[in-house]
């Protein structure tokens, strides 16, 4: 980073940038709290903790938490299958798990419809086992994994390539079996990379929308997340209700930010 | 996004470790093949098998529908304005970040990161409360006939919020990277700045553009979240093709819903597709790449 000074026409360029984003972004990050708390404090503070509300956060850092651990499992495997594994077919799969990030939330939610809904091609199967997978948390669970699949993936590949087989192979000399040089060697050294993927994982399932919106059927309650608790409080016009929710989203969305931040940091020669 | 794989040697591997391995390797191997097989691969083909198995002109005829074909135009000419504006704001985000230093640089660095992070339903909801008829800078431009929310403006604006990070994020780390020596020599024999630019930087930033840019597009005509509040919905005028394949859901349509949603990820597979392509093309453009060769 040069430190001299800029001419008029870099600044002009500066001014462009942050004029730019403050109109995009800043503007409307503070018009979220205006909306929230300009009625003031008190109905924020009702409209937050109705029944409905609460009910509606819960589910929402349950179904966060449950795609994220699922996520977390699975695409840790995925990620060492792809970086340490050698198999036909493995660019293939590799381009798989990008998939997700290209799929539109509606089309994700169309999917499961399409497999477990009404003629649906695996409805026996649930029907048989007795579960209700559309319309209800099953189907919920699910969408909200598939949107949020690539993200530990993508961040857990890099940094396992690059701290190499040594040291795993130095503790199977040592005589440790595969779970042990997985657990004691190998996942203190990705740690941070996959923090920064887990926390990726969970922003990102915590703000789902189209795709549970499809499956959830909307009972309010049962089966209402957090953004769909704001689809329908605009829907019935209670603007308070749906501005305190969305603001309590975003601050739950900048604490994951910052620790996002901090991870990725930690993760070191990643960008 | 895309990630080249390198093939690990198997010679490393010391004489005790195959006993104990191959039991391992083979079930987490298929573990993840199989999770991505249920989880992706099976999805997918069902709406491709919906949409198409009554055949190409029904799939068409859905397509082709009044309603439909408006949904598809919307969502292809905002993703379109959307890409072209977040290019070039992107490329000279990136630019003004990496190159040059100024007060609130590392604030401005931090905020690149939250569209990714704030939910678009929320994103959608933000902009209601600046721009809709009920907030105050909303009922100024409306006074002065422009009106954002309900309106194609409030669509293009929802997307350029949305796909802010894309292409900054992209060009970012090249430009980082990039060996200054070249555009040093420029100097030297007396280019000028924009010369400078023109002739060496943005050749050697263009893939990283490129790839942002299409990133950005795919991204485009798949949202959802922040478009259903902020359009308005109108068949015909505000609808975008997401929000028509909601609707095409909710009426029971699941053919109409599966050959629009046909089309959009074909669109977006194909982007995908080139993104790869592009990364694999590319030049070396970093110091450590070139050390590669």
């Amino acid at each position: 980073m040069s430190k001299r000074r800029h001419s008029p026409m870099e600044w002009a360029l500066i001014a462009i940038v942050v004029l730019y984003a403050a109109v995009l972004l800043v503007g409307p990050l503070f018009s979220i709290l205006w909306g929230a708390l300009s009625t003031g404090v008190g109905p924020f503070l009702r409209e937050i903790s109705t029944d409905n509300a609460l009910n509606a956060l819960k589910l929402t850092l349950l179904l966060g938490a449950g795609a994220t651990v699922i996520n977390t499992v699975f695409g840790v495997c995925i990620a060492w299958v792809l970086v340490r594994d050698n198999f036909r077919g493995r660019q293939f799969i590799n381009g798989l798990v990008d998939l997700p990030f290209a799929v539109s939330p509606v089309i994700a939610g169309l999917m499961l419809i399409l497999l477990f809904g009404r003629d649906g091609w695996f409805t026996w199967i649930a029907d048989a086992m007795g579960i209700k997978i559309v319309f209800a948390l099953p189907g919920m669970l699910v969408a909200t994994t598939f949107v949020s699949l690539p993200f530990v993936v993508r961040e857990v590949m890099p940094v396992l390539a690059q701290i190499g087989t040594e040291q795993e192979n130095a503790a199977y000399t040592m005589g440790a079996n595969s779970w042990q040089a997985f657990w004691h060697v190998t996942l203190p050294s990705i740690r941070w990379g996959l923090l920064y993927g887990i926390s990726l994982t969970l922003a990102r399932a915590i703000g789902e929308f189209g795709a549970v919106l499809v499956v959830s059927g909307g009972v309010s309650g049962l089966t209402e997340t957090s953004t769909l608790f704001i689809f329908r409080s605009l829907d019935d016009r209670n603007y308070v209700g749906a501005y305190a929710m969305a603001m309590v989203l975003a601050l739950i969305s900048f604490t994951i930010l910052m620790l996002m931040e901090f991870f990725k940091k930690r993760a070191g020669t990643r960008h | 996004m895309s990630v080249r794989l390198a093939n690990p040697s198997e010679a490393e591997t010391p004489a005790n470790a195959p006993s104990v391995r191959p039991w391992g390797r083979w079930g987490v191997r298929y573990v993840a093949i199989s999770y991505l097989a249920v989880m992706i691969v099976l999805p997918l083909s069902a709406i491709f098998h919906h949409g198409l198995r009554d055949g190409i002109t029904l799939f068409w005829s859905e397509i082709a529908s009044p309603i439909g074909y408006a949904a598809l135009k919307l969502t292809l000419v905002t993703a379109v304005t959307t890409t072209l504006v977040n290019a070039v704001m992107g490329t000279l985000t990136a630019y003004v970040l990496v190159r040059y230093d100024f007060p609130a640089r590392g604030f401005l660095n931090g905020l690149v990161d939250v569209p990714f992070a704030i939910p678009t339903l929320v994103t959608g909801v933000m902009l209601v409360v600046l721009y809709g008829p009920q907030g105050t800078l909303g009922a100024w431009l409306e006074g002065h006939g422009f009106q954002v929310i309900f309106a194609t403006p409030g669509i293009v604006l929802a997307l350029l919020l949305v796909t802010y990070p894309f292409v900054i994020r992209t060009v970012q780390p090249v430009l980082m990277e990039m060996r200054r020596d070249q555009e040093e020599a420029a100097y030297t024999l007396g280019a000028s700045k924009l010369v400078t630019f023109y002739r060496i930087v943005l050749p050697a930033i263009s893939p990283a553009i490129i790839t942002g840019a299409l990133l950005t597009f795919a991204r485009a005509i798949g949202e959802f979240g922040s478009i259903v509040i902020v359009a308005g919905n109108i068949p015909g005028r505000t609808l975008t093709a997401p929000v028509y394949v909601f609707g095409q859901i909710e009426s029971q349509n699941v053919r109409g819903a599966s050959a629009m949603s046909a089309l959009l990820l074909a669109l977006s597979f194909t982007l995908m597709i080139s993104v790869d392509w592009i990364q694999r093309k590319r030049k070396p453009t970093t110091a450590a790449e070139w050390e590669e060769r």
